[in-house]
Protein backbone atom coordinates (compact mmCIF):
# COMPACT_ATOMS: atom_id res chain seq x y z
CA UNK A 1 0.00 0.00 0.00
CA UNK A 2 3.11 2.44 0.95
CA UNK A 3 6.17 2.23 -0.14
CA UNK A 4 8.97 4.73 1.07
CA UNK A 5 13.25 4.01 0.25
CA UNK A 6 15.69 6.58 1.14
CA UNK A 7 12.79 9.62 1.20
CA UNK A 8 14.03 12.86 2.05
CA UNK A 9 12.57 16.57 1.91
CA UNK A 10 15.08 19.23 3.27
CA UNK A 11 13.90 22.84 3.94
CA UNK A 12 15.31 26.07 3.39
CA UNK A 13 15.25 28.57 6.73
CA UNK A 14 16.69 32.28 6.45
CA UNK A 15 18.92 32.62 9.36
CA UNK A 16 19.55 36.20 8.86
CA UNK A 17 17.02 38.86 8.18
CA UNK A 18 18.01 41.84 6.11
CA UNK A 19 18.12 42.05 2.36
CA UNK A 20 21.11 39.31 1.94
CA UNK A 21 19.59 36.28 3.90
CA UNK A 22 22.09 33.30 4.76
CA UNK A 23 20.30 30.30 4.47
CA UNK A 24 20.50 27.23 6.39
CA UNK A 25 19.37 23.88 5.07
CA UNK A 26 17.30 22.02 7.72
CA UNK A 27 16.58 18.23 6.63
CA UNK A 28 12.97 17.24 8.65
CA UNK A 29 12.94 14.04 7.24
CA UNK A 30 15.95 12.20 6.74
CA UNK A 31 16.46 9.35 4.78
CA UNK A 32 13.35 7.26 5.90
CA UNK A 33 12.26 3.90 4.83
CA UNK A 34 9.44 1.80 5.14
CA UNK A 35 6.52 0.01 4.01
CA UNK A 36 2.89 -0.83 4.71
CA UNK A 37 0.68 -3.63 3.78
CA UNK A 38 -2.92 -3.37 2.62
CA UNK A 39 -4.80 -3.63 5.83
CA UNK A 40 -2.52 -2.67 8.25
CA UNK A 41 -2.71 -0.54 11.27
CA UNK A 42 0.39 1.94 11.73
CA UNK A 43 0.79 4.23 14.55
CA UNK A 44 3.36 6.84 13.46
CA UNK A 45 4.85 8.80 16.56
CA UNK A 46 7.51 11.21 17.03
CA UNK A 47 8.13 14.51 19.17
CA UNK A 48 6.82 17.79 17.39
CA UNK A 49 8.94 18.39 14.97
CA UNK A 50 10.10 15.01 14.38
CA UNK A 51 9.09 14.96 10.48
CA UNK A 52 6.05 12.98 11.10
CA UNK A 53 3.38 15.55 9.33
CA UNK A 54 6.22 16.22 6.69
CA UNK A 55 6.50 12.21 5.90
CA UNK A 56 2.51 12.35 5.30
CA UNK A 57 2.44 15.81 3.11
CA UNK A 58 4.93 13.69 0.91
CA UNK A 59 2.47 10.36 1.37
CA UNK A 60 -0.61 12.46 0.04
CA UNK A 61 1.43 14.35 -2.55
CA UNK A 62 1.42 17.86 -1.19
CA UNK A 63 4.69 18.37 -0.70
CA UNK A 64 7.45 16.95 -3.38
CA UNK A 65 10.54 15.06 -1.77
CA UNK A 66 13.89 16.42 -2.16
CA UNK A 67 14.90 12.86 -2.79
CA UNK A 68 13.76 9.27 -2.70
CA UNK A 69 11.02 7.41 -3.81
CA UNK A 70 7.64 7.42 -2.53
CA UNK A 71 4.58 5.04 -3.92
CA UNK A 72 1.20 4.77 -2.69
CA UNK A 73 -1.96 2.49 -3.94
CA UNK A 74 0.75 2.54 -6.66
CA UNK A 75 1.40 5.87 -7.76
CA UNK A 76 3.81 8.64 -7.34
CA UNK A 77 1.74 10.95 -4.98
CA UNK A 78 2.89 14.22 -5.92
CA UNK A 79 2.85 13.43 -9.74
CA UNK A 80 -0.54 12.32 -9.64
CA UNK A 81 -1.81 14.08 -6.15
CA UNK A 82 -5.29 13.69 -8.08
CA UNK A 83 -5.93 10.15 -8.77
CA UNK A 84 -4.32 9.12 -5.47
CA UNK A 85 -6.86 11.77 -3.60
CA UNK A 86 -9.80 9.96 -5.42
CA UNK A 87 -8.46 6.59 -3.07
CA UNK A 88 -7.25 7.48 -0.02
CA UNK A 89 -8.81 9.71 2.81
CA UNK A 90 -7.14 12.27 4.73
CA UNK A 91 -8.38 13.55 8.31
CA UNK A 92 -6.49 16.42 10.70
CA UNK A 93 -7.05 16.50 13.78
CA UNK A 94 -6.13 20.41 13.30
CA UNK A 95 -8.11 21.36 10.32
CA UNK A 96 -11.95 20.84 8.97
CA UNK A 97 -12.74 19.35 5.35
CA UNK A 98 -16.33 20.37 5.99
CA UNK A 99 -17.60 23.42 4.78
CA UNK A 100 -18.43 25.95 7.76
CA UNK A 101 -21.99 27.35 7.46
CA UNK A 102 -22.87 24.09 5.84
CA UNK A 103 -25.52 21.67 7.70
CA UNK A 104 -23.33 18.08 7.70
CA UNK A 105 -25.79 16.87 5.51
CA UNK A 106 -24.88 19.27 2.75
CA UNK A 107 -21.44 18.80 3.32
CA UNK A 108 -21.52 15.45 2.68
CA UNK A 109 -23.90 15.99 -0.26
CA UNK A 110 -20.77 18.14 -1.95
CA UNK A 111 -18.25 15.73 -1.20
CA UNK A 112 -19.93 13.15 -3.04
CA UNK A 113 -20.03 15.17 -6.11
CA UNK A 114 -16.76 16.18 -5.77
CA UNK A 115 -15.28 12.93 -5.42
CA UNK A 116 -18.38 11.20 -7.92
CA UNK A 117 -19.39 8.83 -5.70
CA UNK A 118 -22.74 6.78 -7.24
CA UNK A 119 -25.68 7.86 -4.95
CA UNK A 120 -26.57 4.75 -3.81
CA UNK A 121 -23.13 4.33 -2.52
CA UNK A 122 -23.03 7.30 -0.87
CA UNK A 123 -26.40 6.61 0.92
CA UNK A 124 -25.19 2.86 1.96
CA UNK A 125 -21.80 4.41 3.28
CA UNK A 126 -23.10 7.65 4.80
CA UNK A 127 -26.06 5.45 6.91
CA UNK A 128 -23.21 3.21 8.05
CA UNK A 129 -21.31 5.92 9.28
CA UNK A 130 -24.22 7.50 10.75
CA UNK A 131 -25.01 4.77 12.73
CA UNK A 132 -21.80 3.34 13.94
CA UNK A 133 -20.73 7.23 14.68
CA UNK A 134 -23.93 8.14 16.08
CA UNK A 135 -24.52 11.01 13.95
CA UNK A 136 -28.51 11.30 13.60
CA UNK A 137 -28.84 13.96 16.10
CA UNK A 138 -26.70 16.52 14.24
CA UNK A 139 -26.79 16.13 10.65
CA UNK A 140 -28.99 18.71 10.08
CA UNK A 141 -26.99 21.09 11.85
CA UNK A 142 -24.17 23.81 10.36
CA UNK A 143 -21.04 22.60 11.31
CA UNK A 144 -20.14 25.51 12.95
CA UNK A 145 -22.19 25.09 15.59
CA UNK A 146 -21.16 21.50 16.16
CA UNK A 147 -18.73 20.30 19.16
CA UNK A 148 -15.57 19.50 18.85
CA UNK A 149 -16.67 16.06 18.73
CA UNK A 150 -19.31 16.06 16.76
CA UNK A 151 -17.07 17.92 14.16
CA UNK A 152 -14.71 15.36 14.21
CA UNK A 153 -16.85 12.06 13.44
CA UNK A 154 -18.41 13.96 10.95
CA UNK A 155 -14.62 14.62 9.59
CA UNK A 156 -14.11 10.74 9.89
CA UNK A 157 -17.29 10.24 7.62
CA UNK A 158 -16.59 13.25 4.92
CA UNK A 159 -13.12 11.37 4.42
CA UNK A 160 -14.54 7.79 4.15
CA UNK A 161 -17.13 8.39 1.86
CA UNK A 162 -15.69 7.39 -1.46
CA UNK A 163 -14.19 4.29 0.38
CA UNK A 164 -10.64 5.02 0.16
CA UNK A 165 -8.28 2.00 0.16
CA UNK A 166 -5.95 4.43 2.79
CA UNK A 167 -7.30 6.49 5.43
CA UNK A 168 -4.50 8.70 6.85
CA UNK A 169 -5.03 10.30 10.13
CA UNK A 170 -2.87 13.21 11.28
CA UNK A 171 -3.90 13.74 15.36
CA UNK A 172 -7.23 12.60 14.85
CA UNK A 173 -8.02 12.54 18.89
CA UNK A 174 -6.59 15.81 20.00
CA UNK A 175 -8.71 17.65 22.42
CA UNK A 176 -11.36 14.99 22.26
CA UNK A 177 -12.91 14.29 25.29
CA UNK A 178 -12.37 10.42 26.78
CA UNK A 179 -15.13 9.02 25.76
CA UNK A 180 -15.45 10.39 22.55
CA UNK A 181 -11.69 9.36 21.48
CA UNK A 182 -13.08 5.90 22.80
CA UNK A 183 -15.62 5.84 19.81
CA UNK A 184 -13.51 7.27 17.57
CA UNK A 185 -10.89 4.44 18.38
CA UNK A 186 -13.62 1.91 18.38
CA UNK A 187 -14.89 3.19 14.75
CA UNK A 188 -11.45 2.92 13.60
CA UNK A 189 -10.66 -0.01 14.68
CA UNK A 190 -14.03 -1.67 13.47
CA UNK A 191 -13.10 -0.17 9.50
CA UNK A 192 -10.09 -1.51 10.08
CA UNK A 193 -11.03 -4.95 10.72
CA UNK A 194 -14.29 -5.17 8.32
CA UNK A 195 -13.45 -2.76 5.62
CA UNK A 196 -9.73 -3.98 5.42
CA UNK A 197 -9.01 0.15 5.25
CA UNK A 198 -5.16 0.95 5.61
CA UNK A 199 -4.77 2.98 8.54
CA UNK A 200 -1.82 5.15 8.98
CA UNK A 201 -2.53 7.93 11.84
CA UNK A 202 0.27 10.46 14.00
CA UNK A 203 -0.81 11.07 17.47
CA UNK A 204 0.48 11.86 20.68
CA UNK A 205 -1.95 9.75 22.82
CA UNK A 206 -0.01 6.56 22.92
CA UNK A 207 -3.39 5.41 23.90
CA UNK A 208 -4.76 5.64 20.44
CA UNK A 209 -1.37 3.71 19.23
CA UNK A 210 -2.20 0.93 22.11
CA UNK A 211 -5.66 0.57 21.53
CA UNK A 212 -5.20 1.09 17.38
CA UNK A 213 -2.43 -0.07 15.70
CA UNK A 214 -0.63 -3.23 16.28
CA UNK A 215 2.60 -1.63 14.26
CA UNK A 216 4.18 1.56 15.89
CA UNK A 217 6.76 3.47 13.92
CA UNK A 218 8.59 6.35 16.31
CA UNK A 219 10.75 8.99 14.23
CA UNK A 220 12.49 11.93 15.69
CA UNK A 221 15.00 14.00 13.95
CA UNK A 222 13.62 12.45 10.69
CA UNK A 223 14.87 8.76 11.28
CA UNK A 224 13.41 6.19 11.93
CA UNK A 225 14.13 5.23 15.80
CA UNK A 226 12.10 2.01 15.59
CA UNK A 227 9.76 0.22 13.87
CA UNK A 228 7.68 -3.02 15.04
CA UNK A 229 4.93 -4.46 16.87
CA UNK A 230 4.34 -2.49 20.06
CA UNK A 231 5.03 -5.36 22.59
CA UNK A 232 8.26 -6.28 21.10
CA UNK A 233 9.39 -2.48 21.46
CA UNK A 234 8.11 -2.83 24.35
CA UNK A 235 9.74 -5.54 25.38
CA UNK A 236 13.04 -4.52 24.12
CA UNK A 237 13.78 -1.21 25.11
CA UNK A 238 11.87 -2.04 28.74
CA UNK A 239 12.79 -5.38 29.66
CA UNK A 240 12.18 -4.48 33.84
CA UNK A 241 8.68 -4.65 35.26
CA UNK A 242 7.47 -3.45 38.53
CA UNK A 243 5.98 -4.37 41.40
CA UNK A 244 4.76 -2.07 44.11
CA UNK A 245 3.78 -3.74 47.28
CA UNK A 246 1.84 -2.03 49.80
CA UNK A 247 2.76 -3.22 53.83
CA UNK A 248 1.11 -4.11 56.59
CA UNK A 249 3.65 -2.18 58.68
CA UNK A 250 6.41 0.43 57.41
CA UNK A 251 9.39 -1.33 57.19
CA UNK A 252 12.08 -1.58 54.56
CA UNK A 253 11.83 -2.93 51.04
CA UNK A 254 11.86 -6.83 51.26
CA UNK A 255 15.40 -8.41 50.38
CA UNK A 256 14.91 -10.80 47.32
CA UNK A 257 17.24 -12.01 44.70
CA UNK A 258 16.94 -10.75 40.91
CA UNK A 259 14.70 -7.85 42.67
CA UNK A 260 16.06 -3.83 42.81
CA UNK A 261 14.13 -1.30 45.68
CA UNK A 262 13.88 1.47 43.43
CA UNK A 263 11.78 3.93 45.40
CA UNK A 264 10.42 3.76 48.66
CA UNK A 265 7.25 6.05 49.52
CA UNK A 266 4.98 7.01 52.87
CA UNK A 267 7.60 6.61 55.11
CA UNK A 268 8.38 2.47 53.71
CA UNK A 269 4.65 1.49 53.70
CA UNK A 270 4.92 1.20 49.92
CA UNK A 271 7.89 0.32 47.53
CA UNK A 272 8.90 -0.06 44.48
CA UNK A 273 10.55 -3.06 43.39
CA UNK A 274 11.61 -3.61 39.31
CA UNK A 275 12.65 -7.19 38.22
CA UNK A 276 13.57 -8.46 34.36
CA UNK A 277 11.24 -10.02 32.79
CA UNK A 278 13.19 -12.67 31.14
CA UNK A 279 15.17 -14.37 34.53
CA UNK A 280 11.72 -14.07 36.81
CA UNK A 281 7.91 -14.46 36.54
CA UNK A 282 5.63 -12.02 38.59
CA UNK A 283 4.32 -14.79 40.50
CA UNK A 284 7.42 -16.39 41.56
CA UNK A 285 8.92 -13.13 42.35
CA UNK A 286 5.49 -12.36 44.41
CA UNK A 287 5.24 -15.91 46.53
CA UNK A 288 9.14 -14.99 47.21
CA UNK A 289 8.21 -11.49 48.74
CA UNK A 290 5.04 -12.64 50.44
CA UNK A 291 6.97 -15.25 52.14
CA UNK A 292 8.80 -12.58 53.66
CA UNK A 293 6.77 -9.70 54.41
CA UNK A 294 3.07 -9.01 55.46
CA UNK A 295 2.03 -7.21 52.37
CA UNK A 296 -1.41 -5.21 52.32
CA UNK A 297 -1.73 -5.21 48.43
CA UNK A 298 0.31 -5.00 45.57
CA UNK A 299 0.34 -4.94 41.89
CA UNK A 300 2.30 -5.43 38.44
CA UNK A 301 2.90 -2.69 36.73
CA UNK A 302 3.51 -2.86 32.37
CA UNK A 303 5.67 -0.23 31.52
CA UNK A 304 3.61 2.49 29.93
CA UNK A 305 3.91 3.07 26.33
CA UNK A 306 5.08 6.62 27.02
CA UNK A 307 7.66 5.01 28.83
CA UNK A 308 8.39 2.91 25.90
CA UNK A 309 8.81 5.79 23.73
CA UNK A 310 10.67 8.35 26.03
CA UNK A 311 13.35 5.39 26.34
CA UNK A 312 13.59 4.86 22.50
CA UNK A 313 14.27 8.54 22.48
CA UNK A 314 16.77 8.74 24.96
CA UNK A 315 18.48 5.26 23.60
CA UNK A 316 18.64 7.22 20.28
CA UNK A 317 20.28 10.42 21.81
CA UNK A 318 22.32 8.51 23.68
CA UNK A 319 23.77 6.50 20.34
CA UNK A 320 24.55 10.08 18.71
CA UNK A 321 26.78 11.10 22.11
CA UNK A 322 28.33 7.67 21.51
CA UNK A 323 29.17 7.92 17.16
CA UNK A 324 30.12 11.68 18.83
CA UNK A 325 32.57 11.04 21.20
CA UNK A 326 34.28 8.10 18.94
CA UNK B 1 -27.33 41.42 1.47
CA UNK B 2 -29.58 44.41 2.33
CA UNK B 3 -26.27 46.36 3.50
CA UNK B 4 -24.14 45.80 0.18
CA UNK B 5 -27.36 46.70 -1.66
CA UNK B 6 -27.81 50.35 0.04
CA UNK B 7 -24.04 51.07 0.34
CA UNK B 8 -24.27 50.48 -3.98
CA UNK B 9 -27.48 53.14 -4.12
CA UNK B 10 -25.81 55.49 -1.38
CA UNK B 11 -22.66 55.79 -3.49
CA UNK B 12 -24.35 56.07 -6.69
CA UNK B 13 -25.85 58.54 -5.73
CA UNK B 14 -23.25 60.32 -4.85
CA UNK B 15 -21.09 59.37 -8.16
CA UNK B 16 -24.17 60.51 -9.91
CA UNK B 17 -23.46 63.39 -8.42
CA UNK B 18 -20.14 64.40 -8.89
CA UNK B 19 -20.28 63.17 -12.33
CA UNK B 20 -23.77 65.58 -13.39
CA UNK B 21 -21.19 68.28 -11.59
CA UNK B 22 -18.45 67.93 -14.02
CA UNK B 23 -20.67 67.44 -17.06
CA UNK B 24 -22.10 70.67 -15.89
CA UNK B 25 -19.23 72.21 -15.86
CA UNK B 26 -18.02 70.63 -19.47
CA UNK B 27 -21.45 71.65 -21.24
CA UNK B 28 -23.21 68.78 -20.69
CA UNK B 29 -21.57 66.28 -22.19
CA UNK B 30 -17.89 64.59 -21.92
CA UNK B 31 -16.37 61.68 -25.03
CA UNK B 32 -19.77 60.42 -25.82
CA UNK B 33 -21.56 60.81 -22.04
CA UNK B 34 -24.39 63.04 -22.10
CA UNK B 35 -26.48 63.13 -18.73
CA UNK B 36 -28.29 59.93 -19.09
CA UNK B 37 -25.08 57.97 -20.70
CA UNK B 38 -23.40 59.00 -17.31
CA UNK B 39 -26.42 58.08 -15.02
CA UNK B 40 -26.92 54.81 -16.80
CA UNK B 41 -22.83 53.91 -17.11
CA UNK B 42 -23.20 54.92 -12.41
CA UNK B 43 -25.82 52.48 -12.07
CA UNK B 44 -24.87 49.60 -14.23
CA UNK B 45 -21.09 49.65 -12.45
CA UNK B 46 -22.53 49.85 -8.88
CA UNK B 47 -24.39 47.09 -10.12
CA UNK B 48 -21.88 45.27 -11.28
CA UNK B 49 -19.47 45.76 -8.29
CA UNK B 50 -21.10 43.87 -6.55
CA UNK B 51 -21.83 41.01 -9.45
CA UNK B 52 -18.06 40.12 -11.16
CA UNK B 53 -17.25 41.40 -6.83
CA UNK B 54 -14.37 43.25 -7.87
CA UNK B 55 -13.12 43.21 -4.27
CA UNK B 56 -13.06 40.20 -2.98
CA UNK B 57 -12.46 38.12 -0.27
CA UNK B 58 -8.91 36.98 -0.14
CA UNK B 59 -10.42 33.97 0.83
CA UNK B 60 -7.78 31.77 -0.36
CA UNK B 61 -4.95 33.87 0.55
CA UNK B 62 -5.75 33.28 4.06
CA UNK B 63 -5.92 29.77 3.58
CA UNK B 64 -2.81 29.38 2.73
CA UNK B 65 -1.60 31.91 5.24
CA UNK B 66 -2.93 29.47 7.81
CA UNK B 67 -2.05 26.07 5.80
CA UNK B 68 -5.60 24.96 5.71
CA UNK B 69 -4.98 25.27 1.90
CA UNK B 70 -3.87 21.66 2.16
CA UNK B 71 -7.41 20.34 2.41
CA UNK B 72 -8.24 22.04 -0.36
CA UNK B 73 -5.46 19.94 -2.41
CA UNK B 74 -6.54 17.09 -1.09
CA UNK B 75 -9.21 16.95 -3.27
CA UNK B 76 -9.74 14.99 -6.57
CA UNK B 77 -10.38 18.75 -8.32
CA UNK B 78 -8.95 21.51 -9.93
CA UNK B 79 -9.24 23.78 -7.26
CA UNK B 80 -9.11 26.73 -10.09
CA UNK B 81 -11.88 25.43 -11.86
CA UNK B 82 -13.57 24.69 -8.23
CA UNK B 83 -13.60 27.81 -7.02
CA UNK B 84 -14.79 29.48 -10.72
CA UNK B 85 -17.77 27.14 -10.33
CA UNK B 86 -18.34 28.33 -6.61
CA UNK B 87 -17.76 32.58 -7.78
CA UNK B 88 -20.37 31.53 -10.13
CA UNK B 89 -22.68 30.57 -8.26
CA UNK B 90 -22.36 33.65 -5.61
CA UNK B 91 -23.00 35.94 -8.62
CA UNK B 92 -25.80 33.73 -9.29
CA UNK B 93 -27.64 35.37 -6.50
CA UNK B 94 -25.34 38.37 -6.83
CA UNK B 95 -27.19 39.18 -9.84
CA UNK B 96 -30.43 39.45 -7.88
CA UNK B 97 -29.49 41.01 -5.11
CA UNK B 98 -26.44 43.61 -6.38
CA UNK B 99 -26.69 43.76 -10.11
CA UNK B 100 -30.28 44.48 -10.50
CA UNK B 101 -31.34 46.36 -8.04
CA UNK B 102 -29.33 49.48 -8.48
CA UNK B 103 -30.00 49.32 -12.16
CA UNK B 104 -33.98 49.23 -11.60
CA UNK B 105 -33.22 52.04 -8.95
CA UNK B 106 -31.19 54.31 -11.75
CA UNK B 107 -33.78 53.49 -14.56
CA UNK B 108 -36.66 54.59 -12.57
CA UNK B 109 -35.58 58.01 -10.71
CA UNK B 110 -33.10 59.15 -13.46
CA UNK B 111 -32.76 60.10 -16.85
CA UNK B 112 -31.72 56.34 -18.27
CA UNK B 113 -29.94 55.23 -21.67
CA UNK B 114 -31.69 52.27 -22.80
CA UNK B 115 -30.42 50.26 -24.88
CA UNK B 116 -31.06 50.99 -28.88
CA UNK B 117 -31.86 47.58 -29.73
CA UNK B 118 -32.98 44.41 -28.17
CA UNK B 119 -30.10 42.48 -28.88
CA UNK B 120 -28.12 44.73 -26.67
CA UNK B 121 -29.81 43.32 -23.61
CA UNK B 122 -28.23 39.14 -23.99
CA UNK B 123 -25.16 40.98 -24.97
CA UNK B 124 -24.82 43.19 -22.50
CA UNK B 125 -25.35 39.37 -20.26
CA UNK B 126 -23.02 37.87 -21.57
CA UNK B 127 -20.29 40.92 -21.59
CA UNK B 128 -20.98 40.78 -17.94
CA UNK B 129 -20.18 36.97 -17.31
CA UNK B 130 -16.81 37.34 -19.12
CA UNK B 131 -16.73 40.32 -16.96
CA UNK B 132 -17.30 37.83 -14.06
CA UNK B 133 -14.56 35.52 -15.33
CA UNK B 134 -11.80 38.11 -15.92
CA UNK B 135 -12.61 39.25 -12.41
CA UNK B 136 -12.48 35.72 -11.02
CA UNK B 137 -9.53 35.29 -13.03
CA UNK B 138 -7.41 38.81 -11.43
CA UNK B 139 -8.50 37.81 -8.04
CA UNK B 140 -7.33 34.20 -8.30
CA UNK B 141 -3.90 35.40 -8.51
CA UNK B 142 -3.51 37.59 -6.36
CA UNK B 143 -5.04 34.88 -4.29
CA UNK B 144 -2.26 32.31 -5.48
CA UNK B 145 0.11 35.02 -4.30
CA UNK B 146 0.14 33.93 -1.10
CA UNK B 147 1.98 31.23 -1.93
CA UNK B 148 5.22 32.90 -2.31
CA UNK B 149 4.66 36.38 -0.95
CA UNK B 150 2.67 34.04 2.65
CA UNK B 151 1.13 37.69 3.51
CA UNK B 152 -0.51 39.23 0.25
CA UNK B 153 -2.32 41.87 1.90
CA UNK B 154 -0.31 44.50 0.29
CA UNK B 155 -1.03 43.27 -2.76
CA UNK B 156 -4.35 42.68 -2.65
CA UNK B 157 -4.60 46.61 -0.72
CA UNK B 158 -2.74 47.78 -4.07
CA UNK B 159 -5.28 45.84 -5.92
CA UNK B 160 -8.23 47.70 -4.34
CA UNK B 161 -6.85 51.14 -4.78
CA UNK B 162 -5.85 50.57 -8.55
CA UNK B 163 -8.52 48.84 -9.56
CA UNK B 164 -11.54 51.22 -9.62
CA UNK B 165 -9.61 53.55 -11.28
CA UNK B 166 -8.12 51.24 -14.64
CA UNK B 167 -11.57 49.40 -14.92
CA UNK B 168 -13.72 52.54 -15.17
CA UNK B 169 -15.37 52.57 -12.18
CA UNK B 170 -14.54 55.87 -11.02
CA UNK B 171 -14.89 57.57 -14.25
CA UNK B 172 -15.68 55.92 -17.98
CA UNK B 173 -12.57 54.91 -19.31
CA UNK B 174 -13.18 57.08 -22.01
CA UNK B 175 -12.97 60.62 -20.12
CA UNK B 176 -8.85 59.42 -19.67
CA UNK B 177 -6.54 61.22 -22.22
CA UNK B 178 -6.65 59.53 -25.73
CA UNK B 179 -3.37 57.66 -25.17
CA UNK B 180 -3.87 56.37 -21.59
CA UNK B 181 -7.64 55.05 -23.05
CA UNK B 182 -6.04 53.69 -26.38
CA UNK B 183 -3.00 51.93 -23.68
CA UNK B 184 -5.98 50.85 -20.92
CA UNK B 185 -7.59 49.17 -23.44
CA UNK B 186 -4.25 46.81 -24.47
CA UNK B 187 -4.76 45.16 -20.78
CA UNK B 188 -7.52 43.33 -19.15
CA UNK B 189 -8.62 45.97 -16.63
CA UNK B 190 -11.41 47.56 -19.20
CA UNK B 191 -12.78 44.00 -19.35
CA UNK B 192 -13.65 44.05 -15.60
CA UNK B 193 -16.49 46.70 -15.96
CA UNK B 194 -16.08 49.32 -18.58
CA UNK B 195 -16.83 46.59 -21.43
CA UNK B 196 -20.32 45.59 -20.27
CA UNK B 197 -21.24 49.21 -19.69
CA UNK B 198 -20.03 49.75 -23.35
CA UNK B 199 -22.29 46.89 -25.13
CA UNK B 200 -25.40 48.15 -22.73
CA UNK B 201 -24.73 52.15 -23.72
CA UNK B 202 -24.07 50.80 -27.32
CA UNK B 203 -20.07 52.68 -27.73
CA UNK B 204 -17.84 51.07 -29.76
CA UNK B 205 -18.86 47.61 -31.63
CA UNK B 206 -20.24 44.74 -29.42
CA UNK B 207 -18.15 42.00 -31.12
CA UNK B 208 -15.49 43.13 -30.76
CA UNK B 209 -15.43 43.96 -27.04
CA UNK B 210 -16.64 40.51 -26.45
CA UNK B 211 -13.67 39.17 -28.36
CA UNK B 212 -11.47 41.15 -26.23
CA UNK B 213 -12.33 40.16 -23.29
CA UNK B 214 -12.83 36.69 -24.53
CA UNK B 215 -9.27 37.15 -24.93
CA UNK B 216 -8.76 38.28 -21.49
CA UNK B 217 -10.76 35.84 -19.55
CA UNK B 218 -8.81 33.11 -21.15
CA UNK B 219 -5.31 34.51 -20.82
CA UNK B 220 -5.76 35.57 -17.28
CA UNK B 221 -7.14 31.77 -16.12
CA UNK B 222 -4.35 30.10 -18.47
CA UNK B 223 -1.86 32.24 -16.03
CA UNK B 224 -3.61 31.47 -12.94
CA UNK B 225 -3.56 27.93 -14.20
CA UNK B 226 0.22 28.10 -14.31
CA UNK B 227 0.56 29.92 -11.29
CA UNK B 228 -1.25 27.37 -9.32
CA UNK B 229 0.83 24.45 -10.99
CA UNK B 230 3.93 25.94 -9.94
CA UNK B 231 2.96 27.33 -6.42
CA UNK B 232 1.84 23.25 -6.06
CA UNK B 233 5.17 22.12 -7.11
CA UNK B 234 6.91 24.69 -4.59
CA UNK B 235 4.26 24.56 -1.49
CA UNK B 236 5.56 24.19 1.84
CA UNK B 237 2.20 23.72 4.30
CA UNK B 238 2.37 26.30 6.89
CA UNK B 239 2.00 24.01 10.28
CA UNK B 240 1.03 21.22 12.17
Amino acid sequence: MIEVRELRREFKVATSKGLRRRYKTVTAVDDVTFGVEAGEAVGYVGPNGAGKSTTIKMLTGILVPTSGHVRVNGVDPSRQRRDLARRIGVVFGQRSQLWWDLPLRDSFDLLRSIYRVPAADHRDRLDECVELLGLRGFLATPVRQLSLGQRMRGEITAALLHAPELLVLDEPTIGLDLESKERLREFLADINARRGTTLLLTTHDLDDIERLCPRLMVIDHGRVLADGPLDELRAEVTPERELVIDLREPGPPPDVPGVTAVRSEANGLRHHLTFRRVETTAAQLITRVVSRVEVHDLAVVEPQIDDVIRKLYQRQAGQARASVES
Amino acid sequence: MLAGMTTNVVFGLLRVAVLAAALRAANGEIADYDIAATNTFVWIGQGLLGFVLLWGTNELAERVRSGDVVVDLYRPWHLQSALLAQDAGRAGFAFLTRLAPPMVFGMALFPFQFPATALQWPLFLLSAVLALVVSFAFRFLIDVSAFWLLDNRGLYGFWNITSGVLCGLTVPVAFFPDWARDVLWLTPFPALLQAPIDVFLGHGSAPGILLYQVFWAAAMLGLGHLALQRAVRRVVVQGG
